[in-house]
C-alpha cells in the first residue's frame, strides 16, 4: 500500500520527477520538526491501482532548506511557500518565493509551527511591502472586494484589474482564517483529535473525520469491520447530497432565479433533518469515529427516492430556462491542461475532463464504488453545474447499494495490540469537494504528533483566477459559486 | 374646480408616498409566497424605513454636495413626478405642466443625481454601478420618450393628461398596432428603469453584480431610508404612469369629488395588480447577462420607434 523511501536532499528532485512522469500527484508536503532534523513527507499518490509513496527528507534543523519543486509541480510551489510561511523552511531557487499562508500582520520571524513559536503574539507591524501586480494600460483600473462582503460568506480578498467589465487579472488574497488547527492537533489523544477533524471545513465533516480515521487506523493497525466501511462510504454519500443541492441552488440564485434556491434549500432542510435522524447531527457529525461508525438510524429508501425525484426536477427546470441555460455556458471555462497544470480535484477537474476520484484511485471499502464517475469537458460554469446535478443521481444510487450492508449502532473493529501499526498513516477520501488527504503520526503512548490534513480547496484555488481570465466582471459570483472552494479547509 | 383638482393632487401625492413602500411590501409578499416562503410581510419596507431613520447619518471621508444632495433630490424629483403624473385626475391645477418631456427629465435628473452621487464616493463600487446604471439609463430614456411619444401623435399633444383622456375618449387607440407595440416598449422600459429582473436583480447580495444597489453601496442611515423611498416612489409612479397610458379608465376627466374617489381607488387596485403580476412574472425570470441587457434595451426601443412609425403611417383616419 504505501511505501516509504528515505532520500538525501540533492536526489529530491530527481525522485520527485520519476514519480510524476510515471502518473503520481503530489497529495501532500508536510514538515515535521523531530528532536535531531526537520523531516519533510512528500507523499505522492496514484490509482488505481492504490499506490501511496512517501519521500522523507532530513534538513539541517539551524538551516532548514530544500530544493524547490515548484518548476516540475504546481502544488508543490505551493506546499513550499505554505511551509516556508509555517515552518520557516527555506525553499531554495523557488520562482515565486513570496508569502502565503502568512498573515499581513504577523511579526517577522514567527513561524507558528515551529517548535519555539511559543503562543501567538499581538499583531505587530506588516512585514515589508506586499504589493499586487498592478495591471496598466488604457481604461483599465481595479475592483477590490472583501474581505469583508455584502453577503455572509468568508473572508476573502478579490483584486480585479479590470478593462470595462472584462476581468484581465484576478488575484486572490484567502488567508485571513488561520486557525492554528495543525497545532491543536498535536498533543491530543486520538479521540479527541476527532471533534477537530470534523471541524476543519464545516460542511465536509464526514469527509475530514473520515480521512482523519482512516489514518489514524493505519498508524495503530485497526481492522475496520465491513458493515462500518459501508456506513462510512453512505455518510460520505450522504454529506455530498446535501452540499450539492444547496449549491446547485444558490447556482440558481446567482442569476436571479431564486425560486429554485428557495426548492433547493427546502430540499437540503430535508436531508439535513435526514441526516439528523442518522447520526443526531445535522450536519452529520459523530457518524465517523476511530474504528468503525455509529449510525443511529438508516436513512428511509422512499424518502431517498422522492427526494432525488425532487433535485431532478430542480435540475431539469434550471436547464430548460433559456436565460439560466445561457448563464451558465461558456462562463468561466477552465480548460482541460490548465486544471491538469494545477493539480485541480473534485467536481471542478471532473467537470474540465480529468477522472479524478479517490474512491476509484484510492478505495477505503471494496463496497460502494459508483458505478459510474460523471465527467464532462466543457470546463464552464454549466459544466460544473451538470458533473454535480449527475453526481446527486450517483450518490443516490450508491446510497441505495450501501444500505443492505450497513447496521446502526455502534460498529467499531477490535481493539489493535500495542504497536500493531507502523505509527503513521494516511487517510485519502474523495469528500464532496474533491480528495482528501490527511497524515497523521503518532507517539507511543498514542497521543497525535503530527497531523496534516489537505483539503481539495488547496489545490483547487488557484484554478478560479485562470478560469475567470476574460469573463466579465458580474459573471464572478457565479463563477465563484460554481467552484465553491472552501476557505476554512485552505486556511488551517 | 380649483378645490378639487387640489385635492386630487393631495390625494394622489398622499397615496403615492403612503402606498409605494407597501407596493414594495406587497410584491415582494407575493414573490415570496410563490416561492413557497413565508415573507417579511406588507408593512416591512416601512418597518425597514424607521428602522433606518433612527440611524445616525454617515458620510464617507472625501465626499461632496454630489453625494450628499442626491438622495433628497431622488426622493423631490419622484414626489414631483407624482405630482405630474395623470393618475387621480386629468384635470388639476398644474394638468398644463405635465408634459411628457418634463416627465422623463425629471426621471433623469433622479438617476443622474445617483450615478454622480455613486462616482464621488470614489470607490470601485459606485463607479461600477455609476457606469452600469447610466449603459442602461442612456437606452432605457429613449424608449420611454418614444413610446409615450408614439401615444401622444393621435393625441396631438405630449401632454400627459391629454393623452390620457384622449384615451379614455377613444380606447380604439390603445388596441391599434402602435398602441400595442408602445405598451410593450415601455413595460420593458419601466423593468430597467425600476431595476427589477431580468436587468438588475433587486434582492441579490453579491455587489459584483449590482447595478442599482452597488451604486448606492456607501449609503447608510436616514440618506438609505430616502434612496430607498426614493426608488419605491419611482416603481410606483412607473407603474402608475403604465396603468393610465394603457387601461385609462375610471381616471377622473371632471372636476367632481366622487369621481376622483373612485378614480383614487381604482388606481390603487390597478398599480397593486400591475405590481403582483409582476412580481410573480420575476419568479420565472432570471437575470440577463449584462452584455445582454443592451439587447433587450435596444429592442425595447425598436419597438417604440416602430411604435411611432406606425402611429404616422396608420393614424390616417384621424
Amino acid at each position: 500500500m504505501r511505501t516509504v523511501h528515505d532520500v538525501h536532499t540533492a536526489e529530491l528532485p530527481k525522485r520527485a520527477e520519476t514519480l510524476l512522469r510515471d502518473g503520481h500527484r503530489l497529495a501532500l508536503v508536510a514538515a515535521h520538526h523531530d528532536a535531531d532534523a526537520v523531516r519533510l513527507v512528500y507523499l505522492f499518490v496514484s490509482g488505481p491501482p492504490d499506490t501511496r509513496i512517501e519521500l522523507h527528507v532530513r534538513l539541517d534543523p539551524v538551516r532548514p532548506e530544500v530544493p524547490s519543486l515548484a518548476h516540475l509541480s504546481f502544488p508543490a510551489g505551493r506546499f513550499e511557500r505554505e511551509m516556508h510561511d509555517l515552518h520557516g523552511i527555506v525553499p531554495l531557487d523557488h520562482p515565486l518565493p513570496r508569502r502565503l499562508v502568512r498573515h499581513f500582520h504577523w511579526p517577522k520571524g514567527w513561524y507558528p509551527m515551529h517548535p519555539d513559536a511559543g503562543d501567538p503574539p499581538a499583531f505587530g507591524e506588516q512585514e515589508g511591502p506586499y504589493p499586487f501586480l498592478e495591471v496598466t494600460g488604457d481604461g483599465v483600473y481595479e475592483i477590490p472586494v472583501g474581505p469583508v462582503h455584502a453577503g455572509l460568506i468568508e473572508p476573502g480578498h478579490f483584486r480585479f484589474s479590470v478593462v470595462g467589465e472584462t476581468i484581465l487579472k484576478l488575484k486572490a488574497r484567502l488567508w485571513f482564517v488561520h486557525k492554528g488547527i495543525e497545532r491543536l492537533f498535536q498533543g491530543r489523544s486520538v479521540a479527541a483529535g476527532l471533534p477537530l477533524a470534523e471541524r476543519i471545513s464545516g460542511d465536509t465533516a464526514v469527509g475530514h473525520a473520515l480521512a482523519y480515521c482512516l489514518a489514524v487506523e493505519e498508524a495503530i493497525g485497526t481492522a475496520v469491520p465491513e458493515q462500518a466501511q459501508c456506513a462510512r462510504a453512505l455518510l460520505l454519500e450522504l454529506e455530498r447530497l446535501h452540499n450539492h443541492v444547496a449549491d446547485l441552488g444558490m447556482l440558481c440564485n446567482d442569476v436571479g432565479y431564486g425560486i429554485l434556491n428557495a426548492h433547493a434549500q427546502r430540499i437540503r432542510e430535508q436531508l439535513l433533518r435526514l441526516n439528523h435522524t442518522v447520526t443526531g447531527h445535522r450536519l452529520l457529525r459523530g457518524g465517523v469515529v476511530p474504528g468503525g461508525s455509529a449510525l443511529h438510524t438508516l436513512p428511509g429508501r422512499t424518502r431517498l427516492e422522492a427526494i432525488g425525484e425532487d433535485i431532478r426536477e430542480i435540475v431539469r427546470l434550471a436547464l430548460r430556462h433559456s436565460t439560466v441555460h445561457d448563464r451558465f455556458t461558456g462562463t468561466a471555462i477552465l480548460r482541460t491542461e490548465a486544471a491538469r497544470d494545477i493539480g485541480c480535484l473534485g467536481y471542478v477537474a471532473r467537470a474540465s475532463g480529468l477522472a479524478q476520484d479517490a474512491r476509484i484511485a484510492h478505495p477505503h471499502t471494496p463496497h460502494g464504488h459508483p458505478a459510474n464517475v460523471p465527467m464532462h469537458t466543457g470546463g464552464d460554469v454549466l459544466a460544473r453545474f451538470l458533473v454535480r446535478a449527475e453526481e446527486i443521481d450517483a450518490s443516490l444510487a450508491l446510497i441505495r447499494q450501501l444500505r443492505d450492508c450497513v447496521a446502526t449502532g455502534a460498529v467499531l473493529g477490535p481493539p489493535p495490540a500495542a504497536g500493531a501499526g507502523p505509527g503513521s498513516g494516511v487517510g485519502l477520501v474523495e469528500g464532496w469537494r474533491g480528495t482528501i488527504a490527511t497524515r497523521v503520526e503518532l507517539a507511543a503512548d498514542g497521543t497525535l504528533t503530527r497531523v496534516k490534513p489537505v483539503d481539495p480547496s488547496f489545490f483547487n484555488w488557484p484554478a478560479l483566477p485562470v478560469a475567470l481570465n476574460d469573463t466579465i466582471v458580474p459573471d464572478f459570483p457565479l463563477t465563484n459559486k460554481s467552484f465553491n472552494l472552501s476557505y476554512a479547509g485552505n486556511d488551517l | 374646480m380649483n378645490t378639487v383638482g387640489y385635492t386630487a393632487i393631495a390625494l394622489q401625492v398622499g397615496a403615492v408616498a403612503a402606498g409605494a413602500p407597501l407596493l414594495t411590501g406587497l410584491m415582494r409578499q407575493t414573490r415570496a409566497l410563490l416561492e413557497g416562503r413565508a415573507g417579511a410581510g406588507l408593512l416591512q419596507p416601512w418597518r425597514d424605513m424607521r428602522k433606518l431613520l433612527r440611524k445616525e447619518p454617515i458620510t464617507p471621508v472625501g465626499t461632496g454636495p454630489a453625494f450628499r444632495w442626491a438622495p433628497p433630490l431622488l426622493v423631490a424629483t419622484s414626489l414631483v413626478l407624482a405630482v405630474l403624473v395623470p393618475l387621480v385626475s386629468t384635470v388639476t391645477p398644474v394638468h398644463a405642466r405635465a408634459d411628457l418631456i418634463v416627465v422623463v427629465a425629471l426621471l433623469a435628473l433622479g438617476t443622474l443625481a445617483l450615478a454622480l452621487a455613486g462616482l464621488d464616493t470614489g470607490t470601485a463600487f459606485g463607479g461600477m454601478g455609476a457606469s452600469r446604471e447610466m449603459t442602461i439609463a442612456a437606452l432605457v430614456e429613449p424608449t420611454i420618450l418614444m413610446s409615450v411619444f408614439a401615444l401622444s401623435i393621435p393625441a396631438g399633444s405630449t401632454n400627459l393628461p391629454v393623452i390620457v383622456a384622449g384615451a379614455v375618449d377613444q380606447p380604439a387607440r390603445l388596441t391599434s398596432p402602435a398602441g400595442l407595440l408602445a405598451i410593450a416598449a415601455l413595460s420593458v422600459a419601466v423593468l430597467a428603469e425600476s431595476g427589477r429582473l431580468p436587468v438588475d436583480n433587486p434582492s441579490t447580495h453579491l455587489e459584483l453584480t449590482m447595478v442599482h444597489e452597488a451604486m448606492v453601496l456607501e449609503y447608510a442611515g436616514p440618506d438609505l431610508a430616502l434612496v430607498e423611498f426614493g426608488a419605491q416612489l419611482r416603481l410606483a409612479v412607473l407603474l402608475g404612469l403604465l396603468a393610465s397610458l394603457f387601461a385609462p379608465w375610471g381616471i377622473a376627466t371632471s372636476a367632481s369629488l366622487t369621481a376622483v374617489l373612485l378614480a383614487l381607488l381604482l388606481v390603487v387596485l390597478k398599480v397593486a395588480l400591475l405590481g403582483m403580476a409582476l412580481a410573480a412574472a420575476e419568479v420565472f425570470w432570471a437575470k440577463l447577462r449584462l452584455f445582454r441587457v443592451p439587447e433587450l434595451l435596444a429592442g425595447s426601443f425598436l419597438l417604440a420607434l416602430l411604435a411611432v412609425t406606425a402611429s404616422y403611417f396608420l393614424g390616417g383616419e384621424r
